[in-house]
């Protein structure tokens, strides 16, 4: 299969503080990111809050400038891309959002809201956008109908379909989901889920899917990425993520997830003190001040991120064993 | 809608407001007599049923002068307060939006206007551009635009973080669709509020520069040059003065007692 995005090398650097004579710090939100997404793929990408998932998404869809990187759609270089040729590529991949509160305008009904990026295609009529718009309410579970209504007459899980709509209307290649359920009631969460593979499989959709919740990524991943503060530490299949970690780190999360049945133990492996500050990041390897493998040589040299096998990549000078 | 009409102190607001404008639109019928003619018999006469507020110094109805006033106070308020509104609207939005070099030009520049006292700025333009009504409103305009400015960049920079405007900007809808689309509708309740207090503003400015002799030039009545010929007669005649000071107080109330009640419907803290 084709690769629908490829990332590679990917960073982000923000300055921080700083003013008139104070030289600003550089933040590395994103410090050398390479992934790829198949056509009809679900990478997940996961790591705690504040390691440059969001960003990542973000850079991906171009909605923040790259600070130096590649980003490859369907094989095309968009990393500079600007003006008219992007509007019409921003069609082609789509974002879901986190919080479905405030990723509708309060002030727009909910067809104007699904029909908006359509507006910017003339040779769409209003008949032809109005029949797309309840073709979309009608493939997220929404009552056509209901175009008419403005966002706040809806519950939480609604408004979120509401943004599905608004993203599979574009019919796009490439959906990027920056946690979708996590602002979700469970019960909530799983219709969600459930709806986000239906649509993929109807419409061909790939997805990179951005999330904490780790039970989430695996029912839903093809391949998972796993980003530690900017960086990416493990890059492999679903089950060779969640059944042979390679990296400690995907060891240690993997091992905090809790199972739901009585008596089942998993052996955990607790993770010892704070997320470090991106601000001032530590040396060598991000994860050796928590990780309990660390040697020398991981405070003083940064790992390559390398093939370790057949479509398994990883970021770390002593790798577990499998 | 229904909660205005439950706040007692906006309706009376409003009230208000609509007879100011009522009686400014109507004036040729209200006034029993012409605001212009002079009548040098009736100088300095006290209030009669003939006229009822009495005469000025020219022996012209102060009645009449008031409500004709209505039309030059209201009128240049309204202007004006169209003026700073649309020029702040767009530099806040403009500077709220873009952020960095460009919101630093704007606001230092806004800064910069906001640092002088607002009839001191007005009196310095209306001085150098000289005393006409149209100069009137680019003065007391300019001097609130940083109000304005500052109330809507303060708005566009929350709302732009806000997801939905970055929904707008990954499905490519424009700058100009985003900021007219999205952000200034959600910024509508502020900016009736600071336009409905701007009124208020506007008009005690517009009777302070009439008052100053830089207003409306006579013998055009406005509130606050009525106020003006009179204050040498007070001693003799005092009702003189108080007929355009009430109008000048009643319309500032309305217009303040709106824009509390405004603010208070419109805070989305209190819903």
């Amino acid at each position: 299969m084709a690769d629908i995005l490829a990332v590679e090398n990917l960073q982000k650097h923000f300055e921080y503080g700083g003013g008139l004579l104070r030289k600003p710090r550089l933040v590395r939100a994103v410090d050398g990111v390479s992934f790829s997404v198949r056509e009809g793929e679900t990478i997940g990408l996961v790591g705690e809050s504040g390691c440059g998932k969001s960003t990542t998404g973000r850079l991906a869809m171009r909605l923040i400038d790259a600070t130096a990187g590649s980003i490859r759609f369907a094989g095309a270089d968009i990393t500079r891309l600007g003006g008219r040729p992007l509007k019409t590529l921003r069609a082609q991949m789509q974002m879901i959002f986190q919080d479905p509160h405030s990723s509708l305008d309060p002030r727009m009904k909910v067809g104007d809201l699904i029909g908006e990026g359509l507006r910017l295609f003339p040779e769409i009529d209003a008949a032809a956008r109005a029949g797309r718009i309840a073709e979309a309410m009608e493939r997220v579970g929404l009552r056509p109908e209901h175009a008419d209504r403005y966002p706040h007459e809806f519950s939480g899980g609604q408004r979120q379909r509401i943004g599905i709509a608004r993203a599979i209307v574009m019919t796009p290649k490439l959906v990027v989901a920056d946690e979708p359920v996590s602002a979700l009631d469970v019960s909530i969460q799983a219709q969600v889920i459930n709806l986000l593979e239906r649509l993929r499989s109807d419409l061909g959709l790939s997805y990179l899917f951005i999330s904490h919740d780790l039970g989430v990524v695996e029912h839903i991943s093809d391949r998972i990425v796993v980003m530690y503060l900017g960086r990416v530490v493990e890059f492999a299949d679903c089950r060779a993520i969640f059944r042979h970690p390679r990296h400690p780190y995907t060891k240690t999360l993997i091992s905090a997830i809790p199972i739901p049945r009585f008596g089942v133990k998993r052996e955990r492996i607790p993770l010892t003190g704070e997320v470090p500050s991106p601000l001032d990041p530590p040396s060598g390897c991000h994860f050796h001040p928590r990780c309990p493998f660390a040697r020398e040589r991981c405070r003083t040299e940064t790992p390559p991120f390398r093939r370790l096998s057949d479509g398994h990549w990883i970021a770390c000078h002593h790798p577990l064993e499998d | 809608m229904a909660r205005f009409w439950a706040n007692k102190a906006g309706v009376a607001g409003l009230a208000i407001i609509v007879v100011c404008i009522l009686v400014a639109i109507f004036a040729p019928l209200l006034a029993p007599h012409d605001p212009l003619a002079i009548d040098i018999s009736l100088q300095g006469m006290e209030p009669s049923e003939a006229y009822p507020f009495g005469n000025d110094e020219f022996g012209r109805d102060i009645l009449s002068r008031v409500i004709y006033g209505a039309r030059i106070s209201l009128g240049i308020s309204l202007f004006s307060v169209i003026f700073s509104l649309g020029l702040g609207v767009v530099l806040g939005a403009v500077a709220g939006f873009y952020g960095r070099g460009i919101d630093n030009a704007i606001m230092r520049v806004m800064d910069a206007t906001m640092a002088f006292p607002a009839i001191l700025l007005a009196i310095a333009i209306v001085a150098a551009m000289g005393s006409n009504m149209f100069n009137v409103v680019i003065a007391l305009g300019i001097v609130y635009v940083p109000r304005f400015a500052r109330i809507i960049r303060g708005a566009v920079i929350s709302l732009k973080t806000r997801e939905f405007v970055e929904a707008a900007i990954s499905l490519g809808a424009s700058d100009v669709a985003i900021i007219f689309r999205h952000i200034l509708p959600n910024c509508l309740a502020p900016l009736i509020v600071q336009a409905t207090a701007g009124f208020a503003y506007a008009i005690l400015a517009e009777s302070s520069l009439s008052f100053l002799g830089l207003g409306a030039p006579p013998p055009a009545p406005s509130w606050g040059n009525i106020l003006s010929e009179s204050k040498d007669f007070m001693l003799d005649n005092p009702m003189m003065t108080v007929y355009p000071g009430l109008a000048i107080t009643f319309a500032v109330l309305g217009f303040n007692l709106l824009g509390d009640a405004l603010r208070d419907i419109l805070d989305p803290r209190l819903k």
